[in-house]
């Protein structure tokens, strides 16, 4: 049998208060909030980190340690905003969760489509494969797709029951419709989406989604009241309503969308909607996921005895209440590109070079250091001699991505080349051992002190010449094992 | 093997140094120009007669030839060096060598730094490629210093008010020997509130802890002792130098606690010993030293053994290292006041040694201890920062007891 083995959401730290746009525009905004990705995150990060939730709740992961991406064979990445055009996206999100090097990893970047796509390729794949959905949704400032919009990330394993890993969730049921008309649309490199009338998308979507459902539920041998959970995801708002309504579930089942609190975040929507679900379903139940989106996809699961022990480490719930509403939508223009703010006078950072970056790939996507084999001390980054014995060429890996540390000493950079002032520049001293600094990210300036406990993030250190920096940052850890020493 | 050094074999006997600053009018070729005649003239020498040169300079030209074109040195041989900010102390350490070697009869060593016409103020780093994973370039100068204070402050119970207080009046005191020095950056005395008031830049570091960024050169002519006094009455003679490159593992080893440089250390011990230096507190008339940021000023008066450990934030706030004081520290300003051209610094610190040793620093800041008859002078480079740097110590006198 094969299904679900493992699950992951991402929704980054930051929220807009929508009441924040009319207070600078005049107009717009409303009510709640949505989530913001941060200035040093982009699809490619949060794809990572949504896939280091899901490796953390595989089986086979070792306490402190990294998750074990071992056994994936096959990464579908899904977004509408990829980092990069002609080069793969997903090699970056296969390099920071360290999976297999004869592991298949290919970006589907382009539509929001492509993230129910990912899932599909992923559940329907010969091997144990994962599928990544990241998206960041805006549009000009005060209009609807800014306020409504949300971005975040999602991941999700699927294997045969044999590989050693319980499946969570069986898909039962599965329908799709396709058809061509123009709902909305974004030409290349422009900065915004356009949509055409919703009424319009209202009525073409209706009998598509009504069809999807039709056939996945057949094919589970359900009726439309035996659903458990009914989630309808996508941007097509008044399409999605009509869709719960004409389903025809129990009132009860019907899951909430979040959008009050974190927005619409796209493509990954309906894969942190079914994060969401999961973090509570019971075992037995089934889920109904449809998504609208150029046509409609309709998912059926039933969820098993193995999903409680198996859940996430951080519910979307949990990260939901854990966002911060510090940020200013001047803040939020000019991290969405619509504000440039003026640049220190200093020169501009380095572009990374493709050598090195190579030669280190494992150090500088995986964050993997260097042990003495000799005495046992970490090298950060690794290096041939060790720092306390001298011993060369004694090294093995230890990977450190995992591994919380304790900020030794920091500083506050007023005058460093960041899209974010100021920089927060910590020490960190990794439990175990091992130093190393590195930018404190996700925390303003009066959080960070001495003895502050951290977990390590991957990012993006900024853009040079065309190319994107990703490495690592600290960012506080504020619940959850490894808050204390 | 050992470190055995060469005291007393070797002797400066002229010295040149330009005004630094902002010297939109002047190039590189310039500064080089005015510091090589004025230290030639000084020892009485035509640039032609010299031997051997080292260039010392951070980013300001590669090769010999950045010296020898200006110079128009005849086929000379010229080393164009670089260690960082402790690069024109390079220099000198070099020159001296060759000299002490027997290869030469007499070298320069120079060095020169021309900052403003980069169009930013600070450094600008020419890193080799990287793969953009090693914090290279992710922090200023200021910054990674100002790591030094929250750390000393924990670790010997110094309320962060109190501390601002203690780095305000090192950036006081430099200002307050700046103003007594015509060619000095910054020539004006500032009141203690206009420096801990003035706009932060890291940490808890302001404006007015960092050192200035300027143009300018600075050369001394290095001969064999015992020919010394064919050139001069007064010849600076070279006690010890001493160089420390660490191994740079303080940003990765957790043992180290941003409240020293060991690699100052290591060559203060190393230097001292070479000079015959017990007590440098009492022994010493002078010492330069490399305040490129004020916690680097506080911290280095415990690394040099001019305070006790935990101690040196008392001394400072008591006055002892002003030019009044036990032991003038930085009396023509320092980096503070001074400024910092990377690759003329070390050079420069040598210069008011050399002046001063010699008798010849303005009446208004000359130290009382020269008069009082001490005659050894220290000067303290240092490049890098915080757990990663190369550290340079020399000692210079007037007597010749070896």
């Amino acid at each position: 049998m094969r299904g679900l083995v493992g699950y992951g959401a991402y929704i980054p730290y930051y929220r807009l208060e929508r009441t924040r746009i009319a207070g600078v525009l005049g107009s717009g905004g409303g009510f709640g909030t949505r989530s913001v990705a941060a200035y040093d995150e982009d699809t490619t990060t949060m794809a990572v980190a949504a896939g280091r939730a899901v490796l953390a709740g595989l089986a086979g992961e070792g306490p402190g340690g990294p998750p074990d991406g071992a056994s994936v064979r096959q990464l579908f990445f899904a977004t509408t905003v990829p980092a990069y055009a002609d080069k793969t996206n997903a090699t970056a999100v296969h390099a920071a969760l360290r999976l297999p090097g004869d592991a298949l990893a290919v970006d589907m970047a382009g539509a929001v489509r492509s993230g129910v796509g990912a899932l599909v390729a992923a559940a329907q794949a010969p091997v144990p494969a994962m599928a990544v959905l990241a998206d960041i949704r805006t549009g000009l400032p005060g209009g609807a797709d800014e306020r409504d919009g949300g971005d975040g990330a999602a991941a999700f394993v699927f294997a045969e029951a044999d590989h050693g890993m319980p499946v969570l969730a069986e898909i039962v049921g599965q329908g799709s419709a396709t058809a061509e008309f123009l709902d909305r649309w974004r030409a290349p490199g422009s900065a915004a989406s356009r949509v055409w009338e919703e009424r319009f998308g209202e009525q073409v979507y209706g009998p598509l989604a009504e069809a999807a459902m039709a056939d996945a539920l057949k094919q589970a041998g359900l009726s439309p009241g035996q659903v458990d959970h009914l989630v309808v995801a996508g941007l097509p708002a008044r399409a999605v309503s009509r869709t719960v309504r004409a389903a025809g579930v129990r009132a009860e089942a019907i899951a909430g969308n979040r959008v009050a609190s974190i927005g619409n975040a796209g493509t990954a929507q309906p894969g942190i909607l079914l994060a969401d679900v999961l973090d509570r379903a019971g075992p037995g139940e089934t889920v109904l996921l449809v998504v609208l989106a150029d046509g409609a996809t309709a998912l059926a699961l039933r969820t098993s005895e193995a999903l409680a022990g198996h859940r996430q480490p951080q519910p979307v719930a949990a990260q939901i209440a854990a966002g911060s509403t510090a940020l200013d939508y001047a803040t939020f223009l000019s991290w969405r590109g619509f504000l440039d703010r003026e640049p220190p006078r200093r020169p501009d950072p380095d572009p990374v070079a493709a050598p090195p970056a190579q030669r280190r790939a494992d150090w500088k996507f995986g964050l993997v250091a260097a042990r003495c084999t000799r005495c046992g001390t970490r090298a950060l980054p690794p290096g041939r001699v060790c720092q306390q014995c001298h011993a060369a060429d004694e090294m093995v890996p230890e990977p450190l991505a995992g591994v919380p540390a304790t900020v030794t000493t920091y500083t506050v950079d007023r005058l460093a080349y960041t899209p974010s002032p100021p920089v927060l520049m910590v020490v960190l001293d990794f439990d175990g051992g091992g130093r190393m600094r590195c930018q404190l990210t996700d925390a303003a300036e009066d959080e960070v002190r001495i003895g502050l406990r951290a977990e390590m993030t991957f990012r993006r250190l900024g853009t040079a010449a065309g190319v994107h920096n990703y490495f690592w940052k600290a960012r506080p850890i504020r619940s959850g094992p490894g808050k204390d020493e | 093997m050992g470190s055995h050094g060469i005291r007393d074999q070797v002797a400066i006997v002229g010295m040149g140094c330009t005004a630094f600053g902002e010297h939109w009018d002047k190039s590189t070729d310039d500064l080089l120009v005015e510091s090589a005649t004025a230290a030639a003239a000084a020892a009485g020498v035509g640039l032609a007669d010299i031997d051997a040169f080292w260039l010392g300079t951070m980013g300001s030209g590669v090769s010999g030839l950045t010296l020898s074109r200006p110079l128009r040195l005849p086929c000379k041989p010229v080393t164009r060096l670089e260690n960082m900010c402790a690069t024109g102390s390079e220099s000198l350490r070099n020159a001296c060598y060759a000299v002490a070697s027997g290869a030469y009869d007499s070298a320069m060593a120079i060095g020169v730094e021309k900052l403003k016409d980069s169009g930013f103020s600070g450094l600008v780093g020419s890193n080799a490629p990287g793969a953009g994973d090693d914090g290279k370039g992710e922090t200023t100068a200021p910054a990674n210093f100002s790591l030094l204070a929250p750390a000393y402050a924990a670790k010997y119970g110094v309320d962060e008010a109190e501390l601002k207080d203690v780095l305000t009046r090192i950036a006081w005191k430099n200002h307050q020997n700046g103003a007594k020095n015509p060619r000095a950056q910054f020539r004006k005395e500032v009141p203690k509130e206009t420096i801990s008031k003035s706009p932060l830049v890291a940490g808890i570091l302001g404006i007015f802890d960092c050192s200035g960024v300027s143009d300018g050169s600075a050369a001394a002519i290095v001969v064999r002792a015992e020919d010394a006094h064919r050139y001069t009455d007064r010849p600076l003679y070279v006690k010890a130098l001493s160089l420390a490159a660490g191994p740079a593992d303080g940003l990765s080893s957790p043992d180290y606690d941003f409240t020293t440089f060991p690699e100052v250390a290591a060559s203060a011990r190393d230097a001292y010993r070479q000079a015959g230096i017990t007590d440098p507190r009492a022994q010493l008339a002078l010492a330069e030293v490399h305040d490129c940021f004020t916690p680097t000023e506080l911290v280095l008066m415990e690394d040099l053994g001019f305070a006790e450990r935990g101690q040196g934030w008392k001394d400072v706030l008591s006055g002892r290292f002003d030019l009044d004081g036990d032991l003038p520290v930085n009396p023509d300003g320092g980096l503070k006041a001074f400024g910092h051209p990377i690759g003329a610094s070390g050079l420069r610190m040598m210069f008011e040694a050399w002046l001063q040793l010699r008798g010849e620093a303005p009446e208004q800041r000359a130290v009382r201890t020269v008069a009082e008859g001490r005659t050894l002078a220290l000067t303290h480079n240092l490049g890098g920062g915080p757990g990663e740097c190369v550290s340079f110590v020399s000692v210079v006198g007037t007597e010749r007891d070896a």
